[in-house]
């Protein structure tokens, strides 16, 4: 579900939060058009802004664990789990967790990547919320549910295109976007 | 006062809570694993706290961290400070026009890049990693912002390995750090 149709309609941070967002034509291949937050984060107020919205939503939902995607969620998720006292819990691509992992494959365009989460980095029953930049297929972020198991209580993420519009669920799990993709400007 | 050195009381918890496994990515070598640290709320807290007291009031509007584990301690410094956050990125991740930097590993080497227009001359800059070993992503970090005109304050890292002289490295560049590698 998006922020503006579930209790933010209206709200100015949403519009600066989607114009700080810069759009890459081709990135990484021709016909895909990239939504590049790096210049979100250059935006003091805007990225605030960005994280007190989440901060706003899930302070008082019980939350004990944000896992953040590898490498954007890392940019998000510290700040939200800190403001709501909960742990963060990277999950990485293969072999960059030093410690006992659990691996959850996925698929993309061409062959599969895998997710991976330390063992014992969450236990039964806390709950978590599972956060990227941008959802797309929702390859990934399945890959992140199947990962951390019952404990998910929501995924949430700054951008959502177009394949997840109308879906408020991902398996079975509840979705929460700030902002649709921006189009291209003409004028620069 | 706070870092390793001036032991300020937090600095204990932040040590212990980091955790250490051995031969990882290969045998000999000690790995210091700071994501036991981020399940430690208060320890985690403690840590950012330090880093921003430190900071807040030196005119720093410019963070940079350094992929992937500079992306977990630099935003929140960032916004508490009121400075921008870069992230130093590995090569071709990064969509737009960028400047790189090429940097010597043990074997080979790597490059690190930055978006062109992401910092601006005569900013003041923080460069932000978990960890300094020999030094040689930081020199790469430094030498990029300072390609294009920033005043780089300080190097600041959560852990040093000091026997792998990283800080001798960084020569006249400042290098805060609240641990030293067990």
């Amino acid at each position: 579900m998006f922020a503006a149709e579930n209790g933010l309609k209206g709200d100015p941070r949403l519009q600066a939060i989607s114009q700080a967002i810069r759009v890459v034509p081709h990135f990484p291949k021709p016909g895909i058009m990239f939504q590049d937050i790096t210049t979100l984060l250059l935006d003091h107020k805007a990225f605030k802004d960005t994280v007190d919205i989440f901060v706003d939503r899930y302070r008082d939902m019980g939350i004990s664990v944000v896992a953040g995607v590898e490498a954007r969620g890392f940019m998000f998720g510290p700040s939200i789990a800190l403001a709501i006292g909960a742990k963060f819990v990277p999950l990485r691509k293969p072999r960059k967790l030093p410690g006992e992992v659990i691996s959850e494959a996925y698929v993309l365009e061409y062959g599969t990547d895998c997710l991976e989460m330390h063992v014992g980095a969450v236990q039964t029953g806390e709950r978590a919320l599972v956060i990227d930049d941008l959802v797309a297929t929702g390859g990934t972020l399945s890959a992140a549910i199947r990962l951390l198991g019952a404990e998910v209580i929501e995924c949430a993420c700054v951008i959502g295109l177009p394949e997840v519009k109308g879906q408020c669920r991902l398996n079975g799990k509840p979705l929460y976007i700030l902002v649709e993709p921006r189009e291209i400007d003409n004028c620069c | 006062m706070a870092g390793k050195d001036g032991q300020d009381p937090r600095i204990q918890k932040i040590s212990s809570a980091i955790r250490v496994i051995p031969d990882f990515p290969k045998p000999g070598i000690m790995f210091q694993d700071i994501t036991t640290l981020l399940l430690d709320t208060k320890a985690f807290r403690d840590t950012i706290d330090l880093f921003v007291e430190r900071y807040k009031d030196k005119n720093i509007s410019v963070v940079a961290g350094i992929e992937a584990r500079g992306f977990i301690f630099g935003p929140p410094i960032a916004l508490a400070i009121g400075a921008k956050f870069v992230p130093m990125r590995k090569p071709n991740k990064l969509p737009g026009e960028v400047i790189s930097e090429e940097y010597s590993l043990e074997y080979g080497t790597d490059k690190m890049e930055m978006h062109v227009g992401a910092v601006e001359a005569g900013e003041r800059a923080l460069i932000i990693d978990d960890l300094i070993a020999t030094g040689g992503t930081l020199c790469a970090a430094i030498r990029l912002l300072e390609r294009v005109g920033v005043h780089v304050v300080e190097c600041a890292c959560v852990i040093e390995l000091p026997e792998l002289k990283g800080r001798d490295r960084l020569g006249d560049k400042p290098l805060f750090v609240l641990v030293d590698g067990a």
